[in-house]
């Protein structure tokens, strides 16, 4: 039983386009009030339809419901959308599925004894966008100022010039700023593509699309129809030239945004990194399995809410928190105790022995929970994008943003303001003078390991979010961590925060213009020059302890 | 193996070791002289593993049911599992261990064309067998490798025609991850285009690192492309790990399927198993094998798998049904010549018919390639594919493409040329030429 898309035999397509034709021709010419009174007659013929099983007539029907423009055929469409449109293979009748119970589909009655075998109306990327346009077309009255503006946008796209006469209806009644400009809008991309519209008013409507100034006013005026007059046709190019330039300011802006963002990733991959590298000086290899185990942990609490209290799913990343920092810190603090120790002092092979241990990690993980990848969701308050200017920012690249400098500020606190921090630094500036001042540096030593280590599990809970939680997690972050902590300067948390947002901005600038592999070679060999001027990085420490 | 437990027995590390073997090789240690021995070269470890375990255990399955059925020439199969740990060179060495101490009689295995590339000069120099299930660029055809996977001309292409036809996409990314199978896939498709009277602006060609996981510059980019007013697709050779957070950046800023379609060649079943699906729904994959398909063959073979694995929601792929096709011909060339003999299984192996799981029957070809079907799936919100156009009939696959200069004039041919890359114009083989 494959689905395949069966091409409608051309007969069929005829029988189909005639009324189609005229529902269509009424929608335009009929005036409003008619439009809607006309609306509220019997759409059980066009949602028959939808028991065929076939996504041409799926897409046909969706057409013509738009076209009644009766509130029904909106919970028709919308119930489609959400897959709760099924029908009868049997009977061939058409129902809506609802929690509540099922709804007979064409007049929203509740069907007291539905039958046993339904199976759902299905969709494919034709069908989508037939959804899309339908969807608007049908909504573009909707009470909700939202749904009006979602309803306006699909328009935009679609074009359906069924729809111009609801829009100018929607226009009219229109009491949302913003919503209203949208209509307009809408009402715009219809008409700069109608021949039959005067040429005036086609120029106005290219004016109002240039106005929006984004990539889809621009594909709109490319798309011109071959036939347009020339002097249209002279706007459109104008109206493209001019929002070309306004892009191009825009796009200065989002190579910064997208610097920062890769930034604050790099930052919060290096982090921990600057503890246990910068500060203690152990070339720790495992450090990315730190993060690694950070991103494990959260998908635990996640199976384990899913499981017990899905209620609480929007806490899980602050649940997963302090767990993935105790988690990785014991486990660093295992690491410290058992293997490095014995190695202070011998870089190379703290380096061969901490890559060991990266591998048991990786394979522990992988045994434990299979070489694939796991599903971490994102809560709500992290999907989704707002709009500033022509920028879009998506929330969990701002949260990450949030969280990564959240985190240096308060590392740099305990470093600076705590009695912890103070005999970490104590420690790491001069071991015997510390320990001749009663400081059990041995304790200390493992704090810090485990603390450097938590925070790259706490790293680990938000990278999470935008990169696959696999065994291989951390291998990807352990070179660039590296990097940004060489380059920032050894021993200094202000350099690796500089260090990150420097290479990530650096990085995205590069991008457009060498592409994603030439760009990091590029920012490679200038880190190998850089490191030649300045062996120390940015922010070298000075001192005795240093020198020697 | 006999020589390694002899020893074994001599102290309690070297039995524990031993031990350790025995597990990984999941079949223990049988007597040698009565058992066929099937070597099996998947990475379990590294960052291959995600994908070529699952062909492991499908292998292990085969051969299990095999056995059931009576085994082969009256003696039992007997597999031989070797973990290459996704490091290449080391794909060179497991192949010489399992030919020349295992004496194994074929070899299944390899993922990645540069795993495949380090194993040729073994097969060829010790004259064994592999089998190679996974889609590839093509541009090879060599007398100890037998193909099971889809070559271009039986994904890249069709699905190119699919978007061009179908979708009416007259603009195209390629978009690929840094190595040798997006490079000369990518190649190909250019020349293919360009063939159907597509101008070299309106297609965009991107290379990315392997895991890459920053995709805001290149998603944008690729919004950008797509605003030329003309309908525009993606066609993606972007490797494993990396498509997630792609597909993610896709929905994040708001591109959908039903506005930009991503056509992928490495997002399957098993891809898709361990990911969120709803930022992907509508986007297509285009595969010679779905689990969806709904035929008596596919049903069976995936009540196999959920009982070899013990987990009822294991899913099926395209590389694991290549080597139960791969398998199965192997049995019957075996059955064919009565022997396991190397050279008299490759002579037999041409022409050999083997049922596949979407209902139709797969040919070995004389250049070593299957006939295969192709089919364009859109990606559901349960993971799986709702299969919307397939070929009418199976495809053969080409080693050599048509639209690469260099390549067009080449034929694979062992059973009448012996020659893997004989030149038509010149009239000449060039391996055998040089």
């Amino acid at each position: 039983m494959m689905r395949l898309r069966l091409p409608v035999p051309p007969a069929l397509a005829r029988l189909l386009a005639l009324p189609l034709l005229a529902l269509l021709l009424l929608a335009v010419l009929v005036p409003v009030g008619a439009v809607r009174a006309q609306g509220q007659g019997d759409i059980s013929a066009i949602v028959a339809k939808f028991a065929n099983d076939s996504y041409s007539d799926t897409s046909d029907a969706l057409a013509q419901l738009a076209a009644t423009g009766s509130a029904q055929a909106a919970a028709v469409v919308d119930a489609l959308n959400a897959g709760q449109l099924v029908f009868d293979p049997a009977t061939k009748s058409v129902f809506i599925r609802t929690p509540a119970g099922v709804l007979d589909a064409s007049t929203g009655a509740a069907v007291a004894n539905p039958p046993a075998n339904l199976s759902v109306v299905r969709a494919n990327n034709r069908v989508r966008r037939a959804i899309d346009a339908a969807a608007g077309a049908l909504s573009l009255l909707h009470p909700d100022p939202a749904r009006r503006a979602d309803a306006a946008a699909a328009v935009f796209k679609s074009r359906d010039a069924a729809a111009l006469g609801t829009v100018e209806a929607a226009i009219a009644k229109e009491t949302v700023p913003a919503v209203k400009e949208a209509l307009e809008q809408a009402r715009a991309a219809i008409l700069v593509g109608k021949a039959e519209v005067s040429e005036a008013e086609r120029r106005l409507a290219v004016q109002k699309i240039t106005a929006r100034g984004d990539q889809e006013a621009i594909s709109l005026l490319r798309s011109l129809p071959a036939d347009a007059p020339a002097s249209l046709k002279a706007a459109a190019e104008a109206g493209i030239a001019k929002v070309e330039q306004n892009l191009r300011f825009w796009a200065v802006a989002q190579n910064v945004w997208y610097g920062l963002s890769l930034g604050s990733v790099l930052l919060l991959a290096a982090i921990g990194l600057a503890i246990t590298f910068g500060v203690m000086g152990v070339i720790n290899m495992a450090h990315g399995e730190m993060v690694m185990l950070g991103a494990y942990t959260t998908f635990v609490v996640q199976d384990v809410i899913r499981n017990s209290a899905p209620q609480l799913f929007d806490w899980s990343l602050a649940i997963a928190l302090p767990l993935a920092f105790l988690f990785t810190a014991l486990v660093g603090i295992l690491i410290e105790r058992t293997v490095i120790r014995f190695l202070y002092g011998r870089p190379l092979e703290t380096l061969l022995a901490t890559w060991g241990v990266s591998l048991i990690l990786q394979q522990a993980v992988r045994s434990v929970f299979g070489p694939t990848n796991q599903e971490v969701g994102a809560p709500s308050w992290m999907s989704g994008a707002f709009q500033v200017g022509q920028l879009s920012i998506t929330y969990n690249r701002l949260w990450i943003i949030v969280f990564a400098l959240l985190v240096f500020f308060a590392l740099l606190l305990v470093l600076k303001r705590t009695p912890l921090g103070l005999y970490v630094r104590a420690v790491t500036q001069n071991r015997r003078m510390a320990a001749a001042m009663g400081i059990r540096t041995g304790r200390i030593d493992a704090l810090t390991f485990g603390l450097g280590s938590g925070i790259a599990g706490i790293a680990g809970v938000a990278l999470s979010q935008i990169d696959n939680v696999s065994p291989n997690l951390g291998q990807g972050y352990i070179i660039d961590s590296f990097m940004v902590v060489v380059f920032g300067g050894v021993g200094n948390l202000w350099g690796t925060l500089v260090g990150a947002f420097t290479l990530g901005i650096a990085n995205k600038l590069l991008e457009p213009f060498a592409g994603a592999v030439l760009g990091k070679i590029l920012l490679l060999v200038f880190i190998i020059l850089f490191i030649q001027k300045r062996p120390r990085g940015l922010f070298a420490l000075k001192g005795r302890a240093v020198e020697s | 193996m006999l020589g390694l437990l002899g020893q074994a027995t001599r102290g309690f590390g070297a039995l524990a070791a031993a031990a350790a073997i025995a597990v990984t090789m999941g079949m223990g240690v049988a007597k040698a002289q009565e058992t066929i021995k099937v070597g099996i070269l998947h990475s379990l470890s590294g960052t291959m593993a995600i994908s070529e375990t699952t062909l492991k255990d499908a292998m292990l399955m085969l051969i299990e049911e095999q056995n059931k059925k009576g085994g082969l020439l009256g003696k039992k199969l007997e597999a031989v599992v070797v973990d290459p740990a996704s490091n290449w060179p080391l794909f060179a060495e497991k192949a010489r261990e399992l030919i020349t101490k295992d004496k194994v009689a074929a070899v299944f295995g390899c993922w990645t064309s540069v795993s495949r590339k380090s194993v040729l000069p073994v097969f060829k120099e010790l004259n064994n067998i592999l089998f190679y299930p996974v889609q590839y660029e093509g541009e090879e055809s060599e007398r100890n490798v037998f193909y099971t996977g889809a070559a271009p001309n039986q994904q890249a292409i069709p699905a190119v025609d699919y978007l061009a036809n179908e979708e009416k996409v007259e603009r195209w990314v390629l978009a690929g991850t840094d190595y040798v199978y997006p490079r000369t896939t990518n190649k190909i498709l250019e020349a293919y285009l360009k063939s159907r009277g597509v101008k070299a602006e309106d297609i965009m060609i991107n290379y990315t690192p392997f895991g890459h996981s920053d995709w805001q510059t290149i998603v944008s980019d690729i919004k950008k492309f797509g605003s030329a007013g003309k309908k525009t697709a993606v066609v993606s050779t972007i490797n494993g790990d990396a498509n997630v957070p792609f597909y993610k950046e896709l929905a994040n800023q708001g591109i959908k399927a039903t506005d930009i379609p991503v056509v992928a060649f490495s997002v399957g079943e098993e891809e898709l198993a361990g990911i969120d699906t709803k930022p992907l729904v509508g986007h297509l994959a285009a595969w010679n094998y779905f689990m969806s398909i709904d035929t008596p063959e596919n049903k069976d073979f995936i009540a196999k798998w959920h009982a070899f694995t013990k987990d009822p929601k294991r899913v099926t792929n395209d590389p694991m049904e290549a080597h139960y096709i791969g398998f199965n011909m192997w049995v019957k060339a075996v059955e064919k010549a009565g022997t396991t003999d190397q050279d008299k299984v490759i002579a037999a192996l041409p022409g050999i018919k083997q049922a596949n799981l979407t209902g139709g029957v797969s040919e070995m070809l004389p250049n070593h390639h299957i006939t295969k079907p192709v089919f364009i799936g859109e990606i559901e919100s349960n993971g799986q594919f709702d299969v919307v156009w397939k070929t009418k009939d199976l495809i053969p696959g080409e080693a050599w493409s048509k639209y690469l200069e260099g390549s067009k004039n080449l034929v694979a041919d062992w059973v009448k040329l012996n020659c893997g890359n004989f030149d038509s114009v010149k009239n000449v083989c060039l391996s055998a030429a040089k």
